[in-house]
């Protein structure tokens, strides 16, 4: 098993923490390999970001994503610089607020950071579609992700963000049972 | 060494990070340096926890100032250290060779950038391979190794530490932005379990004490620290074993003979190589540092496909293990090696075998992926003996 996860917004939207957290689910709640790695431009917000993400089952030689099993795209530019370097059956997931996909296209779509507005912080629409990501997905446990949010993010916005990983994950259930 | 300071445990850290942890585990309590990308997060990190764990952090006006409070700082007795990339590299050339003419022992921390001049800031790169063996003028022997992984960046931190004290050197660990900013899992051990290599101490009378004589076959002099009332002088110029001027050929021939020596006559301690798939193996692939993470999927794939290759990592880039290249020679056909530079480790692999040696090279910016080194790889399979750079 190896899968190439990528993450796509532009900075300050937290696309770099979002990935740090699932590879720290993987790599130290799921003992799988794990490999991150982390694109940006020079501006400190606004410019295009992204976090490439390889789990696999045995050890990982190169560490960068060629193609993509899974794109998460937080904005406009991170979906159409990075859709064409995914496979053909990859899973691709867009915040649809703010992500008009190729009308050939068929992604996924939540309303991540009107999910995370309605928390009362649009900064953590990074975990919001993360907890989305983790309910579609057969690979990452809940619980890991949990966990790598609890050791990783400051106290005071631990429960703003469990809340984010909970709504994420709940919209994706909620779908599930109304198709 | 207080073990508390070790944070023992499982990280998802990026290499960078392993390597200020290694540093702390190692001892190592004063930082002086210029933060410059990407080796910046390093001096980030030792900017938060130096003060927590009573060491120092300086930043300083530039490179050649940071490399002259580490030297200070290691006379005085820390284990002392500084990271740089790129330009900041070169700027620190001068005072490399100080520590190397003066055998006061400190790690500089190399995390290649594209070069040269300011170059690609933010891209990876391995073309200061050869500064680092010659940058600094003169003759002096130089350890540099370079990491493949966060882990190993962490593990070689520490043992870089320990060459430089046991061997009373500058030792360069050549990282790159890949692996300085790669995010893996690292496991940092206890405080038990960290190989220490102390410092070669003076004993016997301070009145007779010589800081420059070399009285043990392994040529290193002990090392008294400044303030602990040896006499001491130290200085650029050509010494003699009180360490102080002698504008003899004599007195200098000894030295720096005994600069190169030192290095050359204990490879065991210093070499460090890896190697995959040597059995049977007809060409074998050389590379270090990130690019060997591609090699070695190229190798595994080359072998999937029945091709009789294998692989060898350096850990230790200098001194270069030329020995083991020469053992190999006997049993194989060609060599490829892979570096993210124009050709410059290609050359110590040529001096020493007869075999041809296929370059794949990339100037930088972008990490050498594996299928370049998987065409050069079938290319010699197919042609047997002939080849190109």
């Amino acid at each position: 098993m190896r899968q190439e996860i990528r993450i796509s917004g532009f900075g300050g939207q937290g696309v770099i923490l979002a990935g740090f957290l699932l590879g720290k689910a993987f790599s130290l709640y799921q003992d799988l390999e794990t490999v991150m790695t982390q694109a940006y431009g020079p501006e400190a917000r606004g410019g295009a970001s992204s976090s490439s993400i390889v789990v696999a089952d045995y050890p990982i030689a190169y560490p960068f994503v060629q193609k993509a099993d899974v794109l998460i795209a937080l904005s406009q530019e991170g979906y159409t610089r990075y859709r064409g370097e995914t496979k053909p059956e990859a899973t691709i997931i867009i915040d649809e607020g703010l992500v008009t996909p190729k009308p050939e296209d068929q992604p996924l779509r939540i309303p991540a950071t009107k999910l995370a507005e309605g928390l009362g912080r649009r900064i953590v629409a990074n975990v919001v579609i993360l907890g989305y990501f983790c309910a579609i997905s057969d690979i990452v446990s809940r619980e890991a992700v949990e966990e790598a949010i609890r050791t990783s993010v400051k106290p005071k916005t631990l429960s703003l963000n469990l809340e984010a990983f909970e709504a994420g994950f709940a919209y994706a259930k909620i779908e599930e049972r109304n198709s | 060494m207080t073990s508390s300071h070790i944070l023992t445990g499982r990280y998802f850290m990026n290499g960078d990070h392993a390597c200020a942890e290694g540093a702390i585990a190692a001892g190592c309590r004063f930082f002086g340096g210029y933060p410059i990308t990407p080796s910046t997060e390093i001096a980030e990190h030792l900017s938060s926890r130096m003060p927590q764990i009573g060491g120092v952090y300086i930043q300083m006006e530039d490179e050649m100032g940071s490399m002259a409070t580490v030297l200070g700082a290691s006379a005085a007795g820390a284990r002392a250290m500084t990271a740089t990339s790129g330009p900041g590299f070169s700027l620190m050339m001068e005072n490399i060779g100080l520590a190397a003419m003066m055998e006061i022992p400190c790690l500089v921390v190399n995390v290649q950038r594209g070069s040269p001049s300011t170059g690609l800031p933010t891209l990876p790169g391995q073309a200061d391979v050869m500064q680092a063996r010659w940058g600094s003028h003169g003759d002096y022997g130089v350890v540099a190794y370079a990491p493949w992984s966060p882990q190993e960046f962490f593990d070689l931190t520490v043992h870089s530490f320990n060459v430089a004290d046991r061997y009373r050197i500058p030792v360069l660990l050549l990282a790159d932005e890949v692996v300085g900013h790669m995010v893996e899992r690292v496991e940092i051990p206890e405080a038990d379990k960290i190989p220490h290599w102390g410092r070669k101490r003076p004993i016997g009378s301070k009145k007779e004490f010589k800081p420059f004589e070399a009285i043990d076959d392994d040529l290193v002099p002990p090392l008294a620290h400044a303030g602990e009332g040896y006499r001491l002088h130290f200085t650029g110029l050509t010494h003699d074993e009180r360490g102080y001027p002698d504008m003899s050929a004599d007195t200098h021939q000894v030295l720096v003979s005994r600069l190169v020596e030192k290095i050359n006559r204990n490879p065991k301690d210093l070499i460090r190589t890896e190697t995959f798939h040597l059995e049977g193996a007809r060409i074998v692939v050389i590379a270090f540092g990130s690019t060997a993470r591609s090699a070695r999927r190229a190798v595994r794939v080359a072998r999937e496909r029945g091709l009789p290759v294998g692989f060898l990592r350096l850990i230790s880039i200098w001194p270069f293990p030329e020995q083991l290249i020469r053992e190999l020679a006997q049993d194989v056909d060609a060599f490829v090696m892979a570096e993210m530079n124009l050709g410059q480790m290609i050359r110590e692999v040529e001096r020493h075998v007869e075999q041809p040696v296929l370059g794949v090279n990339h100037a930088g910016g972008a990490m050498l992926a594996p299928e370049p080194i998987l065409e050069a790889i079938e290319k010699v399979a197919n042609n047997g003996s002939t080849s190109s750079r």
